[in-house]
């Protein structure tokens, strides 16, 4: 068993490195002075020109300035955004929540209405609901989710005024952020309302980031399911006479669950690309609005930190997944 | 009624020959409705694109202020002459959606032929010559692969600058994993065939191997993921050209039509409605078009 954690551990380590080298390239690629690029300084006099070459390490050769880029990001050091010249990890920690709030009341959405449209689909398979089921949810695969939010919006917001058009709260509330997730923040504040303020500013930013996992869940947990049903065991577990009830909540979805938890783990790299286009729509104070905004004020340390962040990120949630699986299916961890 | 009718031939010549392959293509690409329904959808949107001189009632580009936020014909204050009503500087819906379907698939085609074209070969690279080459071309794949893709198209863009061309660049990249990987795979299980093997005898060298012998036995997968992989290029150049990455303005593009009405959301629906639903039907149909031809290309599948 620890073998296989270590060696899945130790597969990350290229990967983390190709993303800082990505990172560090990359920024190198926008046209122009790069110091001027990191400073925001336009125009800049040659002595501090020459200083900040110093200080960034650009006098060194290229695989020097990657070591010293390299260690920056090991202490945690990503720069500091050229507006605000609040360092670049701590802009990233406050908005983080947000964004995590939103993904997590996402995914939980997709679960709770695709694992049983999924399951009722496989077992009424060919059914009018099953088609039903896999039309729609091919649907929801295509969609483009920056218009499905701007629909929802003229629809709920606009001809039903049921919720509101954008942000987290009501600007009436004032809530100390405790633990930057505003649904348990709002009900330490014990604040009247500030609940379901909260509440109705989710839903739609939930119902739209969840549109593209839930189709995905939808589909693979009704194949996975009708692959499970067609097993041996189910058949012997009919043969002795089981309930339909028990041999699919007991033998058949167990099963059937295992590589649903694979898809659900990778979705969460789909999760962070829709809260990029989600926040943007319902202007959601999280990370992904941040990076948009960062590249329209072409403050490229917040991009070049951000875009990093993000990816060890899902890097790291990856390999979480990697894990729970040799755990749960040791089929996976003995093998090789 | 055509899959009936379709299907029958090869049916009653079972005993004597075989059907061609492409008449039991269309055998199993036909019985599945939700197929045919895209390839439907696909030509037509193709013929549009081909057409819009002819079809387009207005110029695409041409602004007229007096007859702006004209709803479609059937609401009250529409006219027939601008059918799907005009947007905020008055120039017609209709018009730049048919001149948008151009770009849309011009986008799909060119960002899955560069991808296709550079992954096929990066694949077939990293499955003949093995080794480090290997390694150092999947671990760049994983790489690629683990970063949220629009997230890596957002950062390339923002490097490279805002723009249609750049922005097919970025999402041409982002797409290239898939065929790599299909590419390497599908070497790897050939190879070790005996029609390689004999080929390899008679003398053929690496690059005959490659592209005469191997390539065309892993076409099938290559077409499948093309279909899917146009769908994910339209999807994801409309999302950049709606952050305002992508084709710029007044480019008829359009997830950037839906960048410029967004603020008009709430007085006019009609002109963030159409584009959005020109998008999605377009996506859906090239993703039931993959979904059919894998089903009747994939032999582990059929019946």
């Amino acid at each position: 068993m620890l073998r296989f954690i270590l060696t899945r551990v130790s597969l990350v380590i290229p990967t983390f490195l190709g993303i800082t080298l990505l990172a560090f390239f990359l920024i190198r690629l926008v046209p122009g002075d790069p110091i001027e690029t990191l400073a925001g300084e336009r125009g800049i006099d040659p002595a501090r020109h020459e200083q900040l070459r110093k200080e960034y390490g650009f006098d060194q050769p290229i695989l020097v300035q990657y070591g010293i880029y390299l260690a920056r990001v090991l202490q945690g050091d990503l720069g500091k955004s050229m507006i605000t010249q609040e360092p670049v990890l701590s802009e990233f920690s406050e908005l983080f929540p947000a964004t995590i709030e939103l993904a997590v009341c996402a995914i939980l959405f997709a679960l709770l209405i695709g694992l049983p449209a999924g399951m009722l689909a496989a077992i009424r398979r060919n059914s009018i609901f099953d088609h039903g089921v896999m039309g729609i949810s091919l649907t929801g695969y295509s969609m483009p989710i920056f218009w499905w939010g701007l629909i929802l919006i003229l629809l709920f917001s606009v001809q039903f005024d049921l919720t509101p058009v954008s942000g987290r709260i009501d600007v009436l509330y004032y809530i100390e952020p405790i633990t930057g997730f505003l649904l348990i923040d709002t009900l330490l504040s014990e604040e009247e309302g500030a609940f379901w303020s909260a509440v109705r500013h989710l839903i739609l930013p939930t119902i739209v980031l969840g549109t593209v996992p839930l189709a995905v869940i939808a589909r693979m947990t009704r194949s996975a399911m009708l692959e499970v049903l067609g097993e041996d065991y189910i058949r012997t577990a009919k043969a002795k006479g089981l309930s339909r009830f028990r041999i699919i909540a007991l033998h058949a979805l167990r099963n059937a669950l295992i590589p649903v938890v694979t898809v659900i783990g990778l979705q969460v790299g789909v999760l962070f690309t829709g809260a990029i286009l989600t926040e943007t729509i319902f202007s959601w104070p999280g990370v992904g609005k941040w990076l948009i905004d960062a590249i329209f004020r072409r403050d490229y340390p917040v991009l070049q930190g951000g875009a990093l962040l993000l990816g060890i990120v899902v890097m790291s949630v990856n390999l979480l997944v990697d894990l729970t699986y040799g755990l749960i299916n040791p089929r996976i961890r003995h093998h090789r | 009624m055509t899959a009936e009718t379709m299907e029958a031939p090869p049916a009653a010549a079972h005993t004597a020959t075989p059907p061609h392959p492409l008449r039991e293509f269309w055998g199993y690409f036909s019985a599945n409705h939700g197929a045919v329904a895209g390839l439907v959808i696909i030509i037509a949107v193709v013929l549009v694109a081909l057409l819009a001189d002819v079809l387009a009632p207005h110029s695409p580009y041409v602004t007229n202020t007096t007859i702006a936020l004209q709803p479609p014909f059937w609401q009250e204050g529409g006219s027939i002459a601008y059918p799907l009503g005009t947007d905020p500087i008055g120039r017609d819906i209709l018009s730049r959606l048919i001149y948008g379907a151009r770009l849309s698939l011009l986008i799909g085609i060119v960002v899955v032929a560069i991808s296709i074209v550079i992954g096929t070969v990066l694949g077939l690279v990293a499955g003949f010559f093995r080794g480090l080459t290997e390694i150092f071309i999947m671990r760049l794949m994983d790489i690629i692969l683990t970063l949220p893709s629009l997230l890596l198209a957002i950062v390339i863009v923002a490097v490279l600058g805002p723009g249609l061309m750049n922005s097919m660049l970025a999402v041409a990249l982002v797409i290239l994993p898939h065929y790599v990987r299909l590419a390497r795979a599908a070497v790897i299980t050939e190879t070790s065939k005996d029609y390689v093997t004999a080929a390899r005898v008679s003398g053929a060298g690496t690059a005959r191997l490659m592209f005469r012998e191997v390539l065309p036995n892993c076409t099938a997968p290559l077409i499948v993921q093309a279909s899917l992989g146009i769908s994910t290029a339209i999807l994801d150049a409309a999302a950049l050209g709606f952050l305002g990455l992508g084709a710029q303005p007044p480019s008829p593009e359009w997830g950037t039509m839906l960048a410029d009405a967004r603020e008009f959301v709430l007085r006019a629906w009609w002109v963030v409605t159409f584009p959005g639903l020109a998008i999605l039907i377009t996506v859906l149909a090239f993703n039931l078009l993959g979904d059919g031809l894998r089903d009747a290309l994939d032999p582990k599948l059929k019946r």
